[in-house]
């Protein structure tokens, strides 16, 4: 392969003298008629001269009616210079001032007459004014107001996909949701491996230095068991899934959403709702209890590992203590928050992403306001759980 | 040429000449966009050599490269305006990072380049607040912002209705005219073609290699190559 560019050059190129500084300069010739002298090389890559003097100078010419230029001296151009001419010619068109573009290189004049003639399209609809704080106050309500509605409609139409497929209507790709189960699943054991471990180590260590006070260091074995499998498990499941698989989810879908791929299904009349956010909530649902008693596990080694190597009790104690400590009542209250976690935040991964703008910054907010809303959400249900679970007596 | 181990085009042998419009023409799937991609450097060719005024690119040091670079302007066929800035920060951030220019020289030049275009008035928006036919212009502005030796357009013609499509070709050829920019187009709309081309290579898929080169007009007349001949009169000779 050969290809030549710029090789055969029959185009007169434009020789530049050295020490050709771009200048210019005024002379009046008669009253209310200005001579601007151009002169030397005006090239976007040369030190161009600061014009602020030059236009106030001339601006400050009394009873100004019309400019002319001379070039003579110019050795060399490009839109360094144009570009100048250009904010010049308009700003004596707003005074009034005729431009006299004669005396300019013919190549200046054509580009000149470019860019005032290419018609003009009118920016419309832009409020640059900033609004009074009640404006803005009473906008942000409205605003939180609509995304509240946006977000029941959301939650209504994931519901309604639910129930189409219960009655096995759901139009989804069976293949993607095992793939699926395993990005989600499979995939985010050892970033939980490592966290539950530590912080059952943390809560172990903690606990060890506290109850040793007492004389009653076996209890690390009752503190760690039971915050790691009422709570702690599934909330370190529920946020590592939020960092991990609902950011991913958002920013997937908020990139087909700029890739109008998400358009494109609706236009083939599926549901993008079944299709792309039934799978990620079956994901999360199934995977993440699952996770949640494996980080349950974990931690309770991670609090062993303190409570027996630092506090130094009997392994065989520390595991009949935990044994007895944990009842199925408080199993079952970890894997209900886990399996409720697992839908917050599939739905506003899924969420966030769908309601995505069109553009790479709007699919970063997306991915962010994803993270975001999981987390507060999973706070706000851990606590409305938590109330629930004492109401009905599993606490 | 081509991606990994599939070829696209082999033996591609033609020359530019400055100050030419210089269209790379050919059906879909022929290759037009790859044989762009290696002209402005975003995808080695697996064989050959490209020469700019003589010099190899591909064999240059990558400073080299860049300095060439920086010396193409290159429209995309989507515009590929950077999202989170204004149309005026577009066509300014090439000013700022490769001249010496004063922000009020900066926002002169942006001003310009985006009247050329006919969207002076659009400066503080940002991409997703336009048409797509006005980013494409807005592309070709960005384009021209450091007023490059040669500027490569991608399809500059698809998805523009008639007249834009019509504008754009006046604009490539007035610039022509007045700055003697080096042009290479990669488009299959006819119209276009033969408004603006002084000369083009054809690319074809099935033989993966071009067919001919020469100025459009003459090759529709008289070029001995059918598929040729065809592509340039719609079939219907």
């Amino acid at each position: 392969m050969r290809i030549l560019v710029g090789a055969m050059n029959d185009v007169v190129s434009n020789p530049v003298k050295p020490h050709s500084d771009p200048r210019m300069a005024l002379a009046r010739e008669q009253a209310g008629h200005v001579v601007v002298a151009i002169g030397g090389a005006w090239q976007l890559d040369a030190d161009l001269p600061d014009l602020e003097r030059l236009d106030a100078d001339l601006f400050s010419e009394q009873e100004l009616t019309s400019i002319a230029f001379e070039t003579s001296d110019l050795v060399a151009w490009d839109s360094g210079l144009v570009s100048y001419l250009a904010s010049l010619a308009w700003r004596c068109r707003e005074r009034g001032i005729e431009v006299r573009e004669e005396g300019l290189p013919e190549g200046v004049q054509a580009l000149l007459r470019l860019a005032s003639t290419v018609p003009e399209r009118r920016a419309e609809g832009r409020n640059e004014h900033a609004d009074p704080f009640l404006r803005r106050f009473g906008q942000d309500f409205i605003d939180l107001a609509r995304s509240t509605g946006e977000i029941l409609a959301f939650v209504g139409e994931v519901t309604l996909a639910v129930r189409s497929m219960v009655a096995g209507r759901a139009r989804f790709r069976r293949s993607e949701l095992w793939l699926l189960i395993e990005e989600v699943g499979a995939d985010a054991l050892p970033i939980i491996s490592l966290i539950s471990f530590l912080v059952g180590l943390i809560l172990g260590y903690i606990g060890d230095q506290q109850l040793a006070q007492f004389g009653a260091r076996i209890f690390v074995a009752d503190l760690v068991g039971l915050a790691i499998v009422i709570q702690m498990g599934a909330l370190i499941t529920a946020i590592v899934l939020a960092g991990r698989t609902g950011a991913a989810f958002a920013a997937q879908l908020g990139t087909m959403q700029v890739n109008e791929e998400i358009d494109a299904l609706r236009t083939l009349g599926i549901s993008p709702v079944e299709f792309l956010v039934l799978p990620r909530l079956i994901a999360l649902v199934a995977m993440t209890p699952l996770l949640a008693i494996y980080a349950n596990l974990t931690g309770i080694l991670g609090g062993a590992f303190a409570g027996t190597v630092v506090g130094g009790l009997n392994p065989a104690e520390y595991f009949t203590e935990t044994v007895a400590a944990i009842g199925w009542n408080h199993i079952t209250q970890g894997l209900i928050s886990a399996t409720v976690f697992g839908a917050i935040v599939a739905v506003s991964g899924c969420l966030r992403g769908m309601q995505s703008g069109r553009s790479a910054a709007a699919v970063g907010e997306a991915t962010t306001s994803a993270v975001v809303t999981s987390i507060v959400f999973i706070v706000i249900a851990s606590a409305v759980l938590t109330i629930v679970f004492d109401a009905v007596g599993l606490s | 040429m081509g991606y990994g181990d599939t070829v696209i085009q082999r033996d591609l042998s033609f020359a530019i000449r400055r100050g030419d419009i210089f269209v790379i023409m050919g059906g879909s799937g022929s290759g037009k966009s790859t044989l762009m991609r290696s002209l402005i450097g975003l995808l080695a060719p697996q064989a050959g050599k490209i020469l700019f005024d003589g010099e190899s690119f591909w064999d240059a040091p990558q400073r080299a490269r860049i300095r060439r670079m920086r010396r193409n302007g290159v429209m995309y066929q989507s515009g590929a305006l950077w999202s989170s800035m204004t149309l005026e920060e577009n066509v300014a951030l090439p000013l700022e990072q490769y001249t010496r220019l004063r922000p009020s020289q900066i926002h002169d030049v942006a001003v310009y380049k985006l009247a050329l275009v006919g969207l002076s008035a659009y400066c503080d928006f940002y991409p997703s607040e336009i048409s797509g036919g006005m980013r494409k212009r807005v592309g070709v502005a960005r384009a021209m912002a450091l007023d490059p030796d040669i500027l490569f357009f991608d399809e500059p013609s698809a998805g523009l209705d008639p007249l834009s499509a019509r504008l754009l070709d006046d604009l490539i050829l007035e610039l022509r005219e007045s700055l003697g920019t080096t042009m290479v187009v990669v488009t299959h709309d006819l119209a276009s073609i033969f408004a603006i081309a002084d000369d083009s290579v054809f690319l074809d898929a099935a033989t993966q290699t071009m067919l001919t080169t020469g100025n459009p007009r003459e090759l529709r007349e008289h070029s001995e190559i059918q598929i040729v001949r065809d592509f340039l009169s719609r079939g219907e000779t």
